[in-house]
């Protein structure tokens, strides 16, 4: 079958790989009908998650057909033939991380444990696509991908939705979600949302459908800023102002209620030498992040409020504004997404009209042209916010 | 997840004695660098146009052998550098005293003395540390998980015995001989196996397991786990406590090459795997490491594709 690999960094090769088999009897085998590029695929193709391979199958968000099931497998839960979004973190259901309906954290789900743990104290869960420190599972961007504890994760969708509608279901709607939902949002909040990338246009859709009084999306791509501009939101470009001034003006003073980092390890920053000097660093691994949009978060947030953060970091960052954190009362919250918590209540939002997750789609291509749309999507090319892309 | 090695309190006394050694090359090293001249007039050869440029080379001989004694992870090879650095010392002392008399010659004497005192100390220490790792000792690993089952049932799979293979790294099989003796296979270095009788020793049970090889097992060892009833009142803390004979000599270098860099990971690992087959009812397998539990020994690992036909067909273990 054909598969979109990472062939070294900053480089993806569509190659022939062989086709999927089940290895662990609660495994399926799944045809991919739909795939899309997230923007924490740029941070393995860039080279900033260790323990990736030459060969390694990529992709995390995708969906299909069930074509095989192992002996496992609870015929009442998945049978061939479902149509099913299938959850980005792979959870086991049994261990006590499930139990709290801490999906991403699955304790069983990564045959790697060992290695995670070293690098963060505590192992992490299995993730498609995502490096060997969280399992080397391939990934969905190819033509038919294997799923472990497919009795657990994979969410069925009728006939009604198109793939568009529901694809993403499997990571960054409710990447997005949860982003929000940590927030712990109430009417009178101001909420600022920093990175207006589909991560980003789904939290702030999200903060909405919440119950924000407003919601504040800062990115420096004017594209992107008019997308946000089209579903209602307010937006602030870094390029041209200051943040912090900015968002002091839009809330009398105050500073927002909430802040969502949707940006992560790879954020750039409005003024030149402050960039300079976290890239430096980067360049050099004497620290993994580039925390800009964190460490502005931290700072513009009002007294007493919650820093939420669905941006991905991978080891230890420079400068973090702890004193600000702790003097002023901050709550700090995070994780990789628990994305089987939200999936199904999103569906019926979708399917009630509620949120329209196909806004952000603006380029569809084939599979085979995936080093392209990595490309165009990393360079953000042609007014690029989201590629899905079809085997 | 933690370690504990009798072996390594053995070797404590030796390894302790190694870094005071280190210490003593440091600040000797620093003095010939930093301050020669001192140096050279309190040994008695101030006089000597040679001593000017050989006290500070032995100064940067003496920084080498604090490095290593102090940041190596061995003691003995160090420590036999230290040895040969106090014969060259000695040669140079002697061809020092032939040449001079008075005041200068003592104090030649007392340096020499102290040389010798200090010799005598560094071939003491190199011959115990090279003995202590040919004599073997015992390995003692403990490790522990908390698995989401019932005590009744983590303890009646455990006391199965025939399941320990099913997670465990290097067993082959256990088969049951009596109510309370078994037969154990594990794999071995260069492709062997090894077999030896076990009994259990002291049990209680839902509670304890407590069990030794007997007989002329190569790897004498015993082992002890404890079923304790976690907090959340459904999940089951598992304690294990393994302790291996390595022998002496060549075999116990194989098998403690065997247990790795860090043996301690694979016990860790292995209770990983029991808690996978009893949460989840069996090892848990991705593309690139899709061996089980041979996963450890394949690192780095296959890329994360999918296996070819060929590769399912010779990777499966019989």
């Amino acid at each position: 079958m054909k598969a979109v690999t990472w062939a070294g960094r900053n480089t993806v090769e569509v190659r022939e790989v062989p086709d999927p088999t089940i290895l662990n009897g609660r495994d399926a085998i799944v045809r991919v009908t739909s795939t899309a590029i997230c923007g924490s695929d740029l941070h393995l193709v860039d080279g900033y998650v260790p323990t990736m391979q030459d060969g390694d199958v990529l992709g995390h968000e995708f969906m299909g057909e069930v074509v095989e099931v192992g002996p496992g497998v609870d015929p009442a839960k998945l049978r061939v033939g479902d149509r099913v979004v299938v959850p980005f973190p792979i959870a086991c259901g049994a261990c006590g991380a499930c139990a709290a309906e801490l999906y991403s954290c699955c304790e069983n789900s990564n045959p790697n444990a060992g290695i995670a743990e070293k690098m963060f104290g505590h192992p992490l869960g299995g993730i498609f696509g995502y490096s060997h420190l969280t399992g080397g599972y391939a990934g969905g961007q190819a033509e038919y991908v294997r799923v472990p504890f497919a009795d657990v994760g994979p969410l069925k969708v009728g006939p009604d939705l198109t793939d568009e509608q529901v694809l993403f279901l499997s990571d960054i709607l409710p990447t997005g979600y949860m982003g929000a939902e940590m927030c712990d949002i109430q009417p009178s909040d101001v909420v600022a949302v920093w990175g207006a990338g589909p991560v980003g246009q789904f939290a702030a859709d999200s903060a909405r459908v919440l119950g924000a009084a407003r919601v504040v999306v800062i990115d420096k791509e004017p594209y992107r800023l008019r997308m946000a501009e089209e579903a209602g939101f307010t937006t602030i470009n870094f390029d041209d102002v200051d943040v912090r001034s900015r968002l002091l003006e839009l809330t009398g003073g105050r500073g927002p209620d909430k802040c969502i980092d949707a940006v992560g390890l790879e954020a750039t920053h409005g003024s030149a030498h402050v960039n300079a000097y976290d890239r430096v660093k980067q360049a050099v691994r004497s620290e993994t992040e580039r925390p800009h949009a964190l460490r502005q978060a931290i700072l513009s947030c009002r007294s007493g409020g919650i820093v939420s953060v669905i941006g991905v970091y991978g080891g230890m960052m420079d400068k973090f504004p702890a004193g600000a954190w702790m003097n002023r009362s901050l709550t700090l919250r995070t994780g990789q997404t628990h994305a089987h918590r939200y999936m199904k209540p999103l569906l019926e939002r979708i399917e009630r009209g509620e949120i329209d997750p196909t806004r952000i789609i603006t380029h569809r291509m084939p599979l085979a042209d995936a080093p392209r749309a990595f490309e165009i999507f990393k360079n953000k090319q042609d007014n690029c916010e989201k590629v899905v892309l079809t085997p | 997840m933690a370690l504990r090695s009798a072996k390594r309190a053995e070797r404590a006394p030796v390894r302790r004695r190694g870094r005071a050694l280190g210490l003593v090359s440091l600040c000797l090293g620093l003095a010939q660098v930093a301050a020669p001249h001192a140096v050279r007039r309190l040994s008695g050869v101030d006089d000597s146009a040679t001593s000017r440029r050989v006290v500070p080379l032995v100064g940067a001989r003496e920084l080498v052998h604090a490095a290593g004694l102090l940041a190596g992870r061995r003691v003995g090879p160090w420590a036999w550098t230290r040895v040969a650095g106090d014969a060259m010392d000695l040669a140079s002392l002697a061809v020092a005293l032939g040449n001079r008399g008075g005041q200068r010659r003592g104090r030649l004497v007392g340096v020499t003395g102290a040389v010798l005192g200090i010799t005598a100390l560094d071939v003491l220490t190199a011959v115990q540390a090279t003995r202590a790792r040919e004599k073997g000792g015992t390995v003692e690993l403990t490790a522990t998980t908390t698995v989401r089952r019932p005590v009744e049932e983590v303890y009646s799979f455990w006391r199965g015995l025939e399941h320990l293979p099913s997670f465990m790294t290097h067993l082959e099989e256990v088969r049951v001989t009596g109510e309370k003796t078994s037969r154990w296979r594990a794999t071995a270095p260069f492709g062997k196996t090894v077999e030896w009788d076990a009994e259990i020793v002291d049990e209680e049970p839902g509670v304890r397991i407590g069990w030794r090889s007997t007989g002329d097992a190569d790897v004498p060892n015993t082992g002890k786990v404890w079923f304790v009833p976690a907090p959340d009142d459904v999940s089951t803390e598992v304690h294990v406590v393994m302790a291996y004979d390595i022998p002496g000599g060549k075999i116990g270098k194989a098998v403690a090459r065997y247990f790795g860099e860090e043996p301690h990971q694979q016990l860790d690992d292995d209770l990983r795997r029991l808690k996978q087959v009893l949460e989840t009812g069996e090892v848990v397998r991705s593309d690139g490491a899709p061996w089980g539990k041979r996963a450890r020994e394949e690192f780095p690992q296959r890329p994360a594709q999918p296996l070819s036909p060929e590769e399912l067909a010779k990777g499966e273990p019989a």
